[in-house]
């Protein structure tokens, strides 16, 4: 893999066509445990694992695999990988695992994780399609750790909450309160605040690559652009 | 003397829209007489809220700002809000929902005349599921205070310390100076068992609603009927919706009167008033056709009825409106009158 492909790999699965604000893919676990960060990104880091996993295991079958079986194939892979990181959550993060709850299971159900097998590990060698899962799997992972972490400010005041599901008692102590004395606004912790949350933050994704289009389009239209001339200068 | 033909000039929008504020004076004077002058902090501080987003929104949606701000259509938004929240409420209450109102119920569906749900009962719906507490703490009218329906009655002075820094003064908690709605009372004292007679004996209670309250209901009757006579609404929904929750509570009332209340008290509890002459008919969120407006307004009577006596909330027309607005583009679909010229639909061959 050049080191070209590999950035290509990584800025399509983090931003270009990003799960949770291009594909809008498996939006039923981004809008139902972004309430919180931590609960947002824990979610998301098992989504991206399973996915890189699920991408390295079925890379290499992909030529064994009779066209007309795929699916019950690759899912029932999945599926076993998703199992997997279940007991292993189960074991080393038991009220994490509580909060989480059927989302974990239903990895094995989001469609974001069938898609990218479907649209690249079954066409791609082994180590792309890897990639590919994960930076598909981080990709969501942003998303839902902005989403966790508007809606948590927005709901609660705060940022962080719940840390200590992962790292233990101690980490209580790392919840930041940015709002002291907040009373709550729990529209934003219900599922309305989900969506409008991502409407938002679709809307703002467009709004860069608009801007970033215009630019472009910009300095390829004025030989001697008088803002882009100094900007580069002035970084 | 006067030359034929006659060519009346329509109504702008921003006339009608300053008609329907002027209809809604009465019942804000009659507000302001029973309950003191705090609606009117309210609604200047949901004004200047909905004028200043507007303005906001329209430029980072890069649109004309002046012609927008001047059809008056923000400012109604603003006092139909603030004239459904709790007149002592903090001052971010209002600001909070007339934002989000017009911000996110307007202008993100792309400005008047695009928005699919009524501006103003989304604001109410955000509020009331977000701060139920201070949405459910009223004031009580003058001379019920002292004893009566609440513990203590706040100065002026008083209820503007506490709208703005959330001040009380000593010894004084929200319960002790607030109460219920008349509706809500009506159901927590039915939980409690008691029977309907019983409970109207309440001194919150008035001769045909809440006392005080049912007089702001007649100021909204008058002003509606003049937006009726001057023809800016049609008669279609506050008929279909007041007909209809008529009719309904009147069923249940003859069932069994000892649980559920008289149709009038319906009719003047609540934004029931308010609701049929001036939120229902927002010609932007109901439908185009009179045959929808009946069934829209119908459809609103009915969920009205059943929010305020099955479910949990102090009153159903906001959440009745917004379930409404939704089916309108349906209502509209299968509503549509036979061109003039065409056969029925019935008569295809």
């Amino acid at each position: 893999m050049t080191s070209q492909e590999f950035k290509d790999i990584l800025y399509n699965g983090v931003w270009k066509q990003n799960t949770g604000l291009v594909q809008l893919l498996g939006m039923c676990p981004i809008l139902a445990v972004s309430s919180s960060v931590v609960n947002g990104v824990s979610l998301g880091l098992a989504t991206a694992v399973v996915m890189a996993l699920s991408g390295a295991a079925i890379a290499p079958i992909r030529n064994l695999v009779p066209n007309e079986a795929r699916i019950p194939v690759f899912i029932l892979i999945i599926a076993v990988l998703v199992t997997v990181i279940q007991f292993a959550m189960n074991a080393y993060m038991y009220s994490l695992y509580v909060v989480l709850g059927i989302f974990i299971p239903l990895i094995v159900t989001n469609c974001i994780v069938l898609a990218r097998i479907e649209a690249f590990a079954a066409k791609n060698p082994t180590l792309q399609s890897a990639l590919d899962g994960f930076a598909m799997g981080l990709g969501l992972t942003c998303v839902l750790a902005v989403l966790g972490g508007i809606r948590e400010i927005f709901g609660h005041g705060t940022l962080l909450s719940g840390i200590d599901l992962v790292f233990g008692e101690a980490a209580k102590s790392w919840v930041i309160t940015v709002v002291p004395n907040y009373h709550g606004f729990l529209l934003a912790i219900l599922p309305p605040g989900a969506f409008i949350t991502l409407g938002m933050l679709i809307a703002t994704k467009n709004w860069l690559n608009l801007r970033a289009e215009r630019k472009l389009k910009g300095a390829n239209a004025t030989i001697t652009p008088v803002d882009g001339g100094c900007a580069p200068a002035a970084h | 003397m006067l030359f034929s033909p006659f060519i009346s000039k329509p109504d702008s929008v921003s006339a009608i829209m300053l008609k329907v504020l002027l209809a809604l004076l009465p019942g804000i004077a009659m507000y302001v007489w029973y309950f003191g002058p705090a609606i009117l902090v309210s609604i200047t501080l949901a004004s200047i809220t909905a004028l200043s987003t507007e303005a906001a929104m329209l430029k980072l949606r890069g649109r004309p700002i002046a012609p927008f701000l001047k059809d008056n259509s923000a400012l109604l938004t603003a006092w139909l809000l603030a004239l459904s929240i709790p007149p002592l409420a903090p001052w971010w209450l209002v600001v909070v929902g007339t934002a989000f109102a017009i911000a996110i119920a307007k202008q993100l569906y792309g400005g008047l005349g695009n928005n699919p749900f009524n501006p103003a009962m989304i604001g109410y719906a955000v509020l009331i599921i977000s701060f139920p507490v201070h949405m459910t703490h009223w004031l009580a009218p003058h001379g019920l205070g002292d004893g009566g329906l609440v513990l203590a009655e706040l100065s002026y002075a008083q209820q503007l310390q506490y709208i703005f820094s959330g001040a009380l003064p000593q010894g004084l908690t929200l319960d002790a100076i607030s109460m219920a709605t008349p509706l809500d009372t009506l159901k927590t004292h039915l939980h409690l068992e008691e029977s309907v007679q019983q409970i109207l004996h309440m001194t919150i209670y008035g001769q045909i609603g809440g006392h005080g309250s049912e007089m702001v209901a007649w100021g909204f009757l008058f002003g509606g009927l003049y937006l009726l006579a001057t023809r800016i609404i049609s008669w279609h929904i506050p008929v279909a919706y007041l007909g209809t929750l008529f009719a309904i509570a009147g069923i249940f009332h003859l069932v069994d009167p000892a649980h559920y209340v008289a149709p009038l008290f319906h009719l003047f509890t609540g934004a029931a008033i308010l609701g049929a002459f001036f939120i229902l008919t927002d010609p932007v969120s109901s439908p185009t056709t009179n045959k929808g407006r009946l069934i829209f307004a119908a459809g609103a009577a009915f969920l009205t009825y059943m929010i305020r006596t099955f479910g949990g909330f102090p009153d159903g027309v906001a959440f009745a409106t917004l379930l409404m607005n939704i089916a309108v583009p349906l209502i509209v679909l299968y509503t549509q009158p036979t061109v003039f010229g065409k056969k029925a639909q019935g008569d295809k061959p």
